[in-house]
């Protein structure tokens, strides 16, 4: 059942970005400003949107873990922080590659650029302090701590381009202004592409989670085995 | 604005998206190959564990 789902959502994914590519590359014209480099923003604004969200269910799930103390929980709590954190690199490097052409630099220290990055480390070592800690407990409890800590500067970074001057764009999005600051037609392309990339950002989360399940599996079959010895 | 560099750069962007896409997926069917391996030998363990235990 969860395999069909995932391969649903993949293919559902894929049909969506057949749409949403053709409508960014051939439908809308190029920007009187940045010219052709702005469809970048196609996948580095609803990247960054869905690691950000990805961050609060996995801030969520480790709550849930700490009440319940359930390692169910901490699973998705990982595999959730784990496809975030792809996201935001792939935010990361799409802005990289965009502000090569705008700005003239690969990369320049304002507070939402670097706030982005700092969340991104936190996160890596999020994961690295799973693989550092073998006892399951332990790993869920002190991991839990870690990724709501993590959650603050996931408020920064979403709030940093409202809170500090930057030299990246402020808040265009109708969601966030009201609208009036982006033409209608590139701003619901935005969202359309927010879709597959979503479709996307889950089915691989099913696929971490079976394989979090699995090592549970493996991890409890150890135990046993150690105890027949 | 360069606009031969203004495509290029706009590919480099897109390209960049789908190769941390598809590395991230190419990772996860590696870690799901090595776990399943891991899961028969562990079962292999157990049951020969339980069958030494029974022999006993």
């Amino acid at each position: 059942m969860r395999e069909k789902l995932t391969y649903g959502l993949a293919l559902g994914a894929a049909a969506m970005f057949t749409y949403t590519l053709y409508r960014i590359l051939l439908m809308l014209p190029d920007e009187l400003m940045q010219g052709a480099i702005y469809r970048i923003m196609f996948f580095h604004i609803p990247a960054g949107i869905i690691g950000m969200i990805g961050f609060f269910v996995s801030m969520t799930m480790s709550v849930w873990y700490l009440s319940s103390k359930d390692l169910k929980f901490d699973s998705l709590a990982a595999s959730v922080v784990e496809v975030a954190v792809l996201f935001a690199c792939i935010n990361i490097v799409t802005g990289s590659i965009w502000a090569r052409i705008i700005w003239g630099v690969w990369w320049t220290w304002d507070y939402r650029l670097t706030s982005q990055l700092v969340c991104v480390l936190i996160f890596f070592g999020y994961l690295a302090l799973r693989r550092a800690i073998d006892e399951p407990t332990q790993r869920a409890r002190l991991s839990a701590a870690l990724n709501i800590f993590g959650c603050v500067d996931v408020v920064i970074v979403w709030k940093s381009i409202e809170w500090f001057r930057n030299n990246h764009p402020g808040p265009v999005l109708s969601i966030r202004t009201g609208g009036g600051q982006m033409d209608p037609r590139m701003d619901h392309t935005v969202y359309l592409n927010l879709i597959p990339l979503l479709l996307t950002g889950i089915a691989l989360v099913l696929v971490r989670t079976r394989q979090e399940a699995t090592a549970r599996e493996i991890d409890s079959l150890r135990r046993l085995a150690h105890a027949a010895a | 604005m360069n606009m031969a560099q203004n495509s290029t750069f706009l590919f480099y962007g897109f390209l960049a998206a789908w190769v941390i896409v598809l590395l991230y997926v190419i990772s996860l069917a590696q870690r799901g190959a090595k776990l399943k391996k891991e899961l028969e030998d562990v079962k292999q363990l157990v049951n020969s564990k339980a069958e030494e235990s029974r022999v006993r």
